[in-house]
Formats: C-alpha cells, sequence, structure tokens
C-alpha cells in the first residue's frame, strides 16, 4: 500500500460507517482483513449492497470483482436485506435426522417462505445453516441470534408468530 | 519464570478460594445457556449465602448436552464423577440445590454420575472441561494450567519437544490422523525467518461439536497447546479459524487471548524468555470447504476459500508462502499434558497404532446425547451401547454414520470393532473429527446417502469439474431413486460417478463424497434395489 494512496471517502454520514473503517483500521487497510471488513459491514448494516462492497474495495485497494467474488463465495454474506426477524434452521446431520425438515416445511406452510427468502412484508427472513453445534438438542434454530433447541413445528411457529 | 514459580503462583490462586469446601459448578457453554443455564447461575448465586464455604461459579462442558441446564455439586477439586450432578435445572431449583450441598441429592434432578455415561470415560482433552470456568485466567493455572509451556521454555530445547510428540504418538484429530511429530519435525525443519502456526476450529463436519465444546469449556488449553508448537518450530504468529456459527466460542477465545497476553503468557518475551508468540483469531464466513487446510489459509489471506493441489503442503509453503503449521482444536488441546507428563505416558494409552484417547459428540438416536472422551480402542458397542443407552424408545439400533460427509456408517453387525484409525478405514469409513450420528431402524439409509451427497454439492467450491458436476449428477441420480424413479441402469451409473468423482477431484472434498454412497451400498444395497423401478 503507498502512502500516496487515496482511500475514498466514507458513502454517507451514517455512524454505522465508522464502526466499518474502524475494522479496517485495525488491520493496517489490508487485503487480507477483507472477509473480517464484510463481517463488520454486515454486522452493521445487516448485508452487503454495491455501494459497501465499492467502499471497501476502494479502501482495501482491492478489485470490486474480488469483493464480490469473496462476498458472494462464503454462505454467510447476504447480498439483500433481511427481514426484521431471522430464524435459521439447522440442516445438519443430527438435525436433520430429528426432523428439521418438518420444521422448514411448517415454517413454509405459515409464513409462505423457504430457507433464503424473506416474507413480503420484510417481517421474516428464513435461512438454513448446516449444523450451529448443538446436536444434542436437535433439530435445533437460531432465532434473531438465539439458539433453541427440541422444537417442533409447532413450537417453532408458535415463537415466531410471537415476534412483532 | 520456571515450573516451581508457576506452581506458587497457582498455590497463590488457589489460596484465594481457602475456605471453601464445595463448589455449585453451572454449565455456561452454549447447549446449556440455550436451555437457561444463565439464570439458573443467577439464582444459585442470590441464594448462596453460606458465609463462604461454597462458591458458585460457571464452568464448561460437562457432556451430557441434551439434559442441560446441569448443574454439578463437587467437593473443592473434585471431578465430575465425585459430584452430585443435576439435570434439568430451573431457576426456582436454586434453594433445593444449594440445601442439597453436603447433603443427600435432589431425587427430582438427580443424574448419577456411577453410570457409564461418566464412569467409562478417560479425559484427557476435556480433564478442566465442567471444572474450571473458561473464562478464568486464574482459574485455569490454578488447575495447573500453562505448566506444559513453562516446562517447554525452561527445561526443554525445541528438539525435545519435537521427540517427545513424536515419543507419544499423537495423531491429528482433525480427520486424517497423520502424525503430528512428524509434522511438527518437518515444519521445524524449514529454514525461513517467518513461520506460522494455525488452528483449525472450522469444525464444518455437520453433528460434530467437539471442538466447538473445547473452544468454549477450556480455551487456554488450546493457546497453551499452540505456543508449546510455535516455540518447538520457530513460529512467532499464529491464527485460530474459527467458525463464525459459534458466536460464544469466539468470545471466549477473544478474551482468552487478551488475558493470557495480559499475564505474559502470549506476547513478546513470554515468561522472561527470548520466545515470542502472538495469537489472532480469524473468522470463517459458513463454507465447509474452508475446514480444509489449503482453503483454510486462503481465507485467512481473505481470498475465496478455495483449495489448492498438494504438494507443496502447508508445511513447506503455506500462509503467504511460509511454513505453516496447521492441526486441529482438539490436537492442540492434547499438547500440554503431553508435555508435563511426558510422550511415554501418552503412548501408553489407546492402541498400537492410536494413542491417547479420543473425544466423541453422540447424536442422532441415542439416549445420551453430548460429549465423550474415551481411550482408543474401546469398542463401539461399548460407547453406543453403554456410554450413549443405546437408541431410546426401544428402538433397534441400525447404523452409526461416523466422519460425516466423508465417511461412512458401520452396522449392527460390526459393532465390535475396537474404534481406531486403522480399524474405521477397513470398514469403509473413517474416524473423522468424532462426530458419531446414530440411526435406528426407522432411518432410510439412501436418504441419508442422498442429504449428504446434497451436502457435497452444495459445498463444493466449485473449482474442480469432477467435484462441482460430479456431486450435482450423484445427487440428482439419489434424489431419483429416493423417490423410487431410478432404474438399474442409474444405480449403476451411480457406481461408475463414484469412483470417477474419488479418483479425479482435487481436494479430499470431492474424493470422499461419494463415501456415504459407497459405504450404504456396501451395507444397505437391498434397501437401494427395493426402491428401484424396471426398466
Ligand atoms: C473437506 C475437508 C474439510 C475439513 N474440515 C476440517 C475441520 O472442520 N476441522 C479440522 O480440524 N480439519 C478439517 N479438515 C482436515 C484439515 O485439512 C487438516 O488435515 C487438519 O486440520 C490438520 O490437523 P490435524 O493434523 O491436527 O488433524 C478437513 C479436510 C477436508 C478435506
Ligand atoms: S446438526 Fe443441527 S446443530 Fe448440529
Amino acid at each position: 500500500m503507498s502512502l500516496l494512496q487515496t482511500r475514498p471517502a466514507l458513502p454517507s454520514d451514517d455512524k454505522r460507517w465508522k464502526l466499518v473503517n474502524a475494522a479496517m483500521r485495525r488491520n493496517g487497510y489490508a487485503g487480507h482483513a477483507l472477509i473480517e471488513t464484510l463481517h463488520s459491514v454486515q454486522e452493521s448494516f445487516g448485508y452487503l449492497d454495491e455501494p459497501a462492497m465499492r467502499f471497501v474495495a476502494g479502501s482495501l485497494d482491492l478489485p470490486l470483482s474480488k469483493v464480490y467474488g469473496v462476498a458472494t463465495f462464503y454462505h454467510l454474506f447476504m447480498l439483500k436485506p433481511k427481514g426484521r426477524h431471522a430464524c435459521v434452521v439447522c440442516t445438519g446431520t443430527a438435525c436433520y435426522i430429528k426432523g428439521a425438515g418438518a420444521l422448514v416445511d411448517a415454517v413454509e406452510a405459515r409464513f409462505g417462505v423457504r430457507p433464503g427468502e424473506t416474507t413480503e412484508d420484510d417481517r421474516l427472513s428464513v435461512l438454513a445453516a448446516r449444523c450451529v453445534g448443538a446436536c444434542s438438542l436437535a433439530p435445533a434454530v437460531v432465532v434473531n441470534g438465539d439458539l433453541a433447541g427440541k422444537q417442533t413445528a409447532d413450537r417453532l411457529v408458535a415463537k415466531l408468530e410471537e415476534l412483532a | 519464570m520456571n515450573l516451581d514459580d508457576l506452581a506458587e503462583k497457582a498455590e497463590e490462586y488457589r489460596a484465594r478460594d481457602a475456605g471453601i469446601t464445595h463448589e455449585v459448578r453451572v454449565c455456561v457453554a452454549a447447549a446449556c445457556q440455550s436451555g437457561g443455564s444463565l439464570p439458573v447461575l443467577e439464582a444459585l448465586k442470590a441464594e448462596c449465602s453460606d458465609g463462604g464455604t461454597c462458591k458458585v461459579k460457571g464452568v464448561g462442558c460437562m457432556g451430557l448436552c441434551s439434559a442441560g441446564p446441569m448443574v454439578a455439586i463437587a467437593p473443592k477439586g473434585g471431578t465430575i464423577p465425585d459430584s452430585i450432578l443435576y439435570r434439568e435445572v430451573k431457576p426456582h431449583d436454586a434453594v433445593e440445590v444449594l440445601a442439597s450441598v453436603g447433603g443427600t441429592p435432589v431425587e427430582r434432578l438427580h443424574t448419577p454420575t456411577d453410570q457409564p455415561f461418566f464412569a467409562r470415560q478417560q479425559r484427557i482433552v476435556r480433564e478442566n472441561s465442567g471444572l474450571i470456568d473458561p473464562e478464568s485466567f486464574t482459574g485455569y493455572v490454578a488447575a495447573g494450567g500453562y505448566a506444559g509451556l513453562i516446562k517447554a521454555l525452561s527445561e526443554m530445547t525445541p528438539g525435545d519437544v519435537l521427540r517427545e510428540m513424536t515419543t507419544s504418538g499423537l495423531r491429528g484429530r482433525g480427520g486424517g490422523g497423520y502424525p503430528t511429530g512428524l509434522k511438527w519435525s518437518t515444519v521445524a525443519k524449514m529454514p525461513a525467518d517467518q513461520k506460522y502456526v494455525i488452528c483449525n476450529g472450522d469444525e464444518g463436519d455437520p453433528g460434530a461439536f467437539m471442538d466447538r465444546a473445547v473452544l468454549e469449556s477450556d480455551p487456554h488449553r488450546v493457546l497453551e497447546g499452540m505456543a508449546i508448537a510455535a516455540y518447538a518450530i520457530g513460529a512467532t504468529k499464529g491464527y485460530v479459524y474459527v467458525r463464525a456459527e459459534y458466536p460464544l466460542a469466539v468470545e471466549r477465545m477473544e478474551l482468552a487471548i487478551r488475558k493470557a497476553k495480559r499475564s505474559g503468557f502470549l506476547g513478546s518475551k513470554i515468561a522472561e524468555t527470548q520466545f515470542s508468540f502472538e495469537v489472532e483469531i480469524r473468522l470463517g464466513a459458513g463454507a465447509f470447504v474452508c475446514g480444509e487446510e489449503t482453503a483454510l489459509m486462503a481465507s485467512i489471506e481473505g481470498l475465496r476459500g478455495q483449495p489448492r493441489p498438494r504438494p507443496p503442503y502447508p508445511a513447506e509453503a503455506g500462509l503467504w508462502g511460509y511454513p505453516t503449521l496447521i492441526n486441529n482444536v482438539e490436537t492442540f488441546a492434547n499438547i500440554a499434558p503431553i508435555i508435563t507428563h511426558g510422550g511415554e505416558w501418552f503412548a501408553g494409552i489407546g492402541t498400537e497404532k492410536s494413542k491417547g484417547t479420543k473425544v466423541f459428540a453422540l447424536a442422532g438416536s441415542i439416549r445420551n446425547i453430548g460429549l465423550i472422551e474415551v481411550p482408543m480402542g474401546m469398542s463401539l458397542r461399548e460407547i453406543i451401547e453403554e456410554i450413549g443407552g443405546g437408541c431410546p424408545g426401544g428402538k433397534a439400533f441400525k447404523a452409526v454414520q461416523t466422519g460425516g460427509p466423508s465417511g461412512g456408517c458401520i452396522p449392527a453387525q460390526h459393532l465390535d470393532i475396537a474404534v481406531d484409525y486403522d480399524s474405521l478405514k477397513t470398514l469403509g469409513t473413517m474416524m473423522g473429527s468424532g462426530g458419531m450420528i446414530v440411526m435406528d431402524e426407522t432411518c432410510d439409509m439412501v436418504d441419508v446417502a442422498r442429504y449428504f451427497m446434497e451436502f457435497c454439492m452444495s459445498e463444493s467450491c466449485g473449482k474442480c469439474i469432477p467435484c462441482r458436476t460430479g456431486t450435482w449428477q450423484m445427487h440428482e441420480l439419489l434424489d431419483r431413486i429416493t423417490k423410487s424413479k431410478g432404474t438399474h441402469k442409474d444405480l449403476a451409473l451411480l457406481e461408475e460417478l463414484c469412483d470417477v468423482v474419488q479418483a479425479t477431484s482435487l481436494c479430499g472434498l470431492g474424493q470422499s463424497a461419494p463415501n456415504p454412497v459407497l459405504s450404504t451400498l456396501r451395507y444397505f444395497r437391498e434397501e437401494y434395489e427395493a426402491k428401484l423401478t424396471a426398466e
């Protein structure tokens, strides 16, 4: 990185960009901090959109194509906004054997969304994960970051209905 | 600092608890937390007012994760078998639980610790797990922590450490079972002014949660192992790669790094020697293939996690082209005791070619779901029927799946096999990282094979064609067969594809993707045939 390189200005005066910038600064604006940086964008904004990826590419002096390549490679990065609530259904082996498929079907029957989709009213996003490491509590889900085990279709649907 | 100084420190930390006779330990690892163990911990702390003979504390995983929140009442310094163990404890049980300290157990919550699940285990990796507070540095030192590192630094040369590792016969716990001493010696021999140590905490195998529990329950143990490795091979920088799905593990590891650094067990001039070692955490982002070592290094470099052909092996040209040692979490957790007790001691445990213990994650259709640690060579029957308690609901055992999407299943007729790296290979499966998923008579084995193929298909990184299109085609065929639309020709094509993908894929993901199919075909071929339609 040359000293003369000019970094792009923050895309807006939204305070969250400062958090993203701080994450990059912590790693000396090194290109290898790309994944760390994308994590911080997603944590701050919930997803990665084009202006965010352009900003990160400019700041880390990487081609936009590379940033896009990394963002699309890893399952955890979302390129579209999530709903207000997120329900991750674990479809790892232990959960699959204990009926994760029935959970996915029940959520679809009630809310009309499959993993990877968000309801029309932006209330709920449903995602699937390959093992959240709670196999002892299979089938497991993670609702808004909180792990909940030993789910049944009814319990899960009731839990999701309670969310505002 | 030498071993005497460290022992003095440990004594000083223990003296802080001088008046205490009993500990009330509440599991605060992820599974128990999701069952509500934090409110239980709070309630117990609030109710505990016996003038300081009893200490309430959060500890790591006790193993019986499906029965959480777990609470143990132990005489100070006692282990799990010495404890009164309670299951599914709620905050309103606090008064009753505390009243049983030193007295008779509360019948309603009591889980006997003389049952095989606890009594048959031998704990090395998990020896502190469930006993010490994972967030406490002093707790780790008081339990004898960092003695391995201090012994290595003050009494051994790097060569001595390498010799001890080779003597121990330890093999990598990440799945491959490569001899750890040999791997370390290879990196140590490389002339380079920069070397790296990486801890592989990606644990992508669905159905495995051993590494998660180690990171959440005893993070300093992993750091100590990494530091000893760095000293032995001449590295000054390390990375712990943890999957982002494990936020609690990340948090505890971050805290442990900070505390170890502040106390001079990481950073520059560790324990007043010339040895320096820095550790950083790197987060995964949900890609199974990143558990593969070359893909993992690409991910640390900020790239797409795509594997590259080996050789060169990471030991020769790894992270940023420098010699790199990469080991699994559980491998690193074995290091400190090997250095403390000696390689000979470790080699005395286990079988001829697989030394030490192995942590297994029992899940699926089995009564005692959770984590166990047993000596290598224990029979599968003992693990599943005695320790695991067999299938619940009177169902008959059908098979156990080991090695995840790269492994295979073992049917009932082979339950008497002694589990080690080599014996499992002869059955067409592998040890893998230690996940064991038990399936009962109601389980459809063809669907299991389809499930794993779907997994490999969606996790294929797309770099090589056999894996990218082969897994897709095999999944199509399996899907057709499970829907009773497949023909004999489809089955023949599936078997042919298995061979091709196995022989020609670039990395372990593709090479092993056919394993679940081959193994179910080997033992349950009739289930496939029953689903075929006439041409
Ligand atoms: C597709 C694939 C996934 C892997 N996933 C993991 C993993 O999640 N954790 C792990 O420790 N090793 C994993 N490995 C093995 C690593 O490549 C590597 O061999 C291991 O981390 C070396 O450590 P060890 O010698 O201590 O076992 C995986 C290998 C392949 C081919
Ligand atoms: S398979 Fe769902 S938590 Fe492991």
